[in-house]
């Protein structure tokens, strides 16, 4: 960990007395400027019609936290890529330490000493975590050298920023967390003076993405820089130094963290004003139940138990979201109630109809029931990527007269109900001959939306309606959700945002390890809480 | 039924069982190379009918069994890179390449068969100078005065022509260098999540190309194997879908070396009883039809395989092409 003490002395420098206006002016510096750990110079990068980075000019301090944000789309990743060698720039220069450096591979970037933590961990599951770490950093061709250095190393490490991880454990039984840790980890063990985090925080608790943060403090504290690409305007707020906005490619401003605020840079994200989201909750529903669970216990096919004897009902005008971190047991739940898997055990009553392992609802009779799905997994589930959207817009309700002509799909009003949906909802480019994988993951969401709300649902189920959604969309596809709530139906929405379950639901409860391990009510509910609910952990801290 | 079960008919099949399973064991392990990088390989059995025709001729032409096996591994290589140029370069579909390379070593090993020596397909008879033929192991003479161990050591263990021990050396070579070597590392994981590999800074495809060379090695030996130490000739589809019981039995061992070796063995062993049991009156069920026995280690792979197998957690990128570009 050499380089570290070499950079105490860069560190030294106080940034102040470069003041910000002439730093952040650009065309000023001259090359080799010192104290940028990176320099992004005019780097464009397109991919067909799509120009995903225009002419970024970007500068990066040593041993700071620097902030990316934008919206999904907005050129984040395929920037971080280019700098980590996955993409090459169409043109543009990329300078590590004042230095021109070329990258044409990930080789390139480790050696230029940056590491990135990707969004979904680059890790090989059955490996430990030595074994991961190790992988493509080996010094020999035997193993057992690089082993008990790594070993050495890593101890080092993990007692120098408080990362303790069992290092022989497969990756794939650890928590989300640890892994990536092991992220982390391996690019410290590579000497990365420089860390990439793409959106790292999508997968821990409020508890665990605290504990992140520290450790991110930790490394800049010894001189690491870190470049923090998130969706998540109060983490820039708490953790950055400096903050960039991207929208559309390009950078729009680039601001000292201390100086803006989370209403303007989620204005330069969208491009205009946004109105705060405030819903009226609904505290005491009157109505009958739309959704009533009884003791519902599921296993997969690996004989894991994803539903563990999960009780709960919900009320007509009511949306009762259900948090916690992605994998415990939620998606199983939505996906039974849906009738797309069947229980082990236990029943429920949807909208009248009771179900159980021996007499299962299939979605088709869901369907016809007045029970509406919204998928988590659009492209899974939601939707047909070589369709067209018209297509796509009548998934589930082909047979219906209306989209018929003898043994024929009626193409003509099939299209004309999805210009309809459309224009209902927004999407864009309302053109229902356009293949549905030709629309923005928003788009896309929405055209679902609107097929399954247009059919005014008694009972609406909703996973992840705004996953990889614009902030723009967000706005429509909750409004939506509020307005069929108010038209007395009944909502469970399953979401891994937190801040999304807050601001619509009325009930929330919260599932750990496939059980139902806390409840609020909507308009008591308060972060903290519902976070250390999350990890099971409420007790511990009480 | 006594001539069935004393010492010497067990120790004589055991013998026999090593004898059949040497090819099961080289292209087990050839599978286990290519599958771990997550390159599907089912063209073992093309590239080791190949490999056996190459061996054929130019033990036939040359007389030189070194030579034989020299270019019957240069085939079954070529072979590979064929596999590697459609699935890694390409990424084409790995099960579709697999089928056409064995379509491809079936016919063109009969058409250049009848083509070069008019024997309906065979290469001419070798002579044992051109041949792999038994060899004694050292001290075996006295090593067989031992009691159990040694009529074992001599019937069984000694006696092979030297690719008999080269496919056992194959095993514990093989598991060293999986679990003990950089190389081994990085082919695990570029089985399991290329991307890691990639992002790890490795060349995926270099990666995958030096395992399917080195499957395609493995499966030369075998080949070879079958043409002039086993026989004395190439015949037409020698292989008779041994390829095919190699794979199976890889799988079988969760493709781990120990265990697919286990699983070759134990096809091996069911092959040469059924050899045996040939004409052989059963006590209360008579003499069992020919065909029946013959069927049986079939039936037996089908049986396991669907039935015994288990978790089997295949290497989890296997057979989808690394597209970097997303």
């Amino acid at each position: 960990m050499q380089h570290q003490q070499a950079k105490g002395e860069g560190k030294g420098l106080p940034l102040s007395s470069t003041p910000p206006p002439d730093y952040l002016a650009s065309d000023t510096n001259p090359p080799g400027d010192q104290s940028l750990a990176i320099e992004l110079r005019k780097i464009s990068k397109r991919f067909g019609s799509v120009q995903a980075n225009k002419d970024i000019d970007l500068k990066v301090e040593r041993g700071t936290i620097h902030g990316i944000v934008g919206e999904n789309g907005a050129g984040k990743s395929t920037l971080m890529s280019i700098l980590y060698g996955f993409y090459q720039a169409d043109k543009g220069e990329i300078l590590i330490n004042g230095k021109p450096a070329k990258i044409k591979s990930s080789r390139d970037a480790i050696s230029a000493g940056i590491g990135m933590v990707h969004q979904h961990f680059m890790l090989v599951d059955t490996f430990s975590v030595l074994e991961n770490v190790i992988l493509g950093a080996e010094q020999s061709a035997m193993l057992k050298a690089s082993e008990e250095n790594a070993r050495e190393a890593l101890q080092q490490l993990s007692d120098e920023y408080q990362m303790s991880v069992p290092l022989d454990a497969p990756v794939g039984d650890l928590p989300v967390g640890q892994q990536q840790r092991t992220e982390i980890l391996k690019a410290l063990y590579r000497n990365a003076e420089i860390l990439i985090l793409d959106e790292p925080t999508g997968v821990l608790t409020p508890q665990e993405a605290d504990q992140l943060f520290r450790v991110l403090q930790a490394l800049k504290d010894r001189g690491v820089t870190i470049i923090l690409i998130t969706h998540k305007l109060r983490e820039i707020m708490d953790v950055t130094d400096n903050v960039s906005v991207l929208r559309l490619g390009e950078i729009v401003a680039t601001q000292r963290t201390a100086d803006t605020s989370t209403t303007e840079l989620a204005e330069l994200m969208v491009g205009r004003k946004l109105q705060t989201q405030q819903f009226k909750k609904v505290d005491n529903p009157g109505g009958e139940n739309g959704i009533a669970v009884h003791n519902l216990t599921v296993t997969d096919d690996r004989g894991l138990t994803r539903v563990d004897n999960v009780s709960f009902e919900v009320k007509r005008g009511e949306i009762v979201g259900i948090a916690g971190v992605a994998g415990n047991g939620q998606s199983t739940l939505l996906e039974v109630l849906a009738g797309i898997q069947s229980p082990d055990t236990g029943s429920f009553t949807i909208n009248n109809h009771q179900a159980n392992a021996n007499s299962p609802i299939t979605p088709k009779e869901m369907r016809e029931i007045g029970v509406q799905h919204v998928p988590e997994d659009r492209l899974r589930l939601g939707l047909v990527k070589s369709f067209t959207a018209a297509e796509s817009s009548v998934l589930g309700y082909q047979n219906r007269k209306r989209f018929n002509w003898r043994m024929f799909l009626n193409i003509r009003s099939i299209r004309a109900a999805c210009k309809k949906l459309m224009q209902a909802f927004d999407v864009r480019p309302p053109d229902p001959k356009l293949r549905s994988s030709s629309f923005s993951g928003g788009n896309q969401q929405k055209l679902i939306l609107a097929r399954e709300l247009d059919k005014s649902p008694s009972v609406l189920l909703v996973g992840q309606p705004t996953r990889g959604v614009d902030i723009g969309a967000i706005e429509l596809i909750h409004q939506k959700i509020i307005e069929i709530r108010d038209a007395n139906c009944a909502v469970l929405l399953v979401s891994v945002e937190l801040d999304e379950i807050m601001t619509l639901s009325d009930r929330i409860l919260v599932m750990f390890e496939g059980r139902i391990v806390g409840t609020m009510k909507g308009g008591e509910a308060d972060k903290t809480t519902l976070g250390l609910m999350m990890a099971n952990a409420l007790d511990d801290a009480a | 039924m006594d001539s069935l079960l004393n010492a010497q008919t067990l120790l004589s099949t055991l013998d026999a069982t090593l004898r059949v399973s040497t090819p099961l064991i080289l292209c087990a392990m050839a599978g286990l190379f290519s599958e771990r990088s997550g390159i599907i390989d089912i063209s073992l059995e093309g590239k080791m009918l190949f490999a056996a025709f190459a061996a054929g001729t130019l033990a036939a032409v040359t007389g030189s069994a070194w030579i034989a096996l020299g270019s019957a591994i240069i085939i079954s290589v070529l072979l590979s890179l064929l596999h590697g140029f459609a699935c890694i370069t390409n990424r084409g579909d790995q099960v579709v390449s697999g089928l056409a390379i064995n379509v491809l070593a079936s016919g063109l090993t009969i058409v250049l068969g009848i083509a070069w020596f008019s024997q309906g397909g065979q290469t001419p008879a070798l002579a044992s100078e051109s041949r792999f033929m038994p060899l004694e192991l050292p001290l075996i003479e006295s090593i067989a005065q031992l009691p159990y161990v040694g009529p074992f050591m001599q019937s069984v263990i000694s006696g092979h022509n030297l690719l008999v021990y080269v496919a056992l050396l194959a095993v514990p070579v093989t598991w060293w260098i999986v679990y003990k070597t950089r190389f081994g590392l990085q082919l695990r994981a570029v089985g399991e999540n290329p991307l890691a590999v990639d992002t790890a800074g490795i060349s995926v495809s270099r990666l995958r190309y030096k395992a399917v060379v080195i499957a395609g090695i493995l499966c030369g030996i075998a080949g070879t194997y079958l043409a002039i130490a086993q026989n004395a000739a190439f015949a037409r589809e020698m292989t008779a879908g041994q390829g095919y019981i190699a794979l199976a039995a890889m799988i079988f061992g969760k493709w781990r070396p120990v265990p697919a070796l286990l699983a070759c063995l134990m096809f091996g062993f069911l092959d040469a009883v059924s050899i045996r049991l040939q004409g052989v009156s059963l006590p209360g069920i008579g003499e069992v039809p020919v065909q029946l026995i013959q069927a049986l280690p079939y039936i037996l792979t089908v049986v396991l395989l669907a039935g015994f197998i288990g978790k089997a957690v295949a290497p989890k990128a296997i057979g989808v092409p690394f597209a970097k570009e997303r």
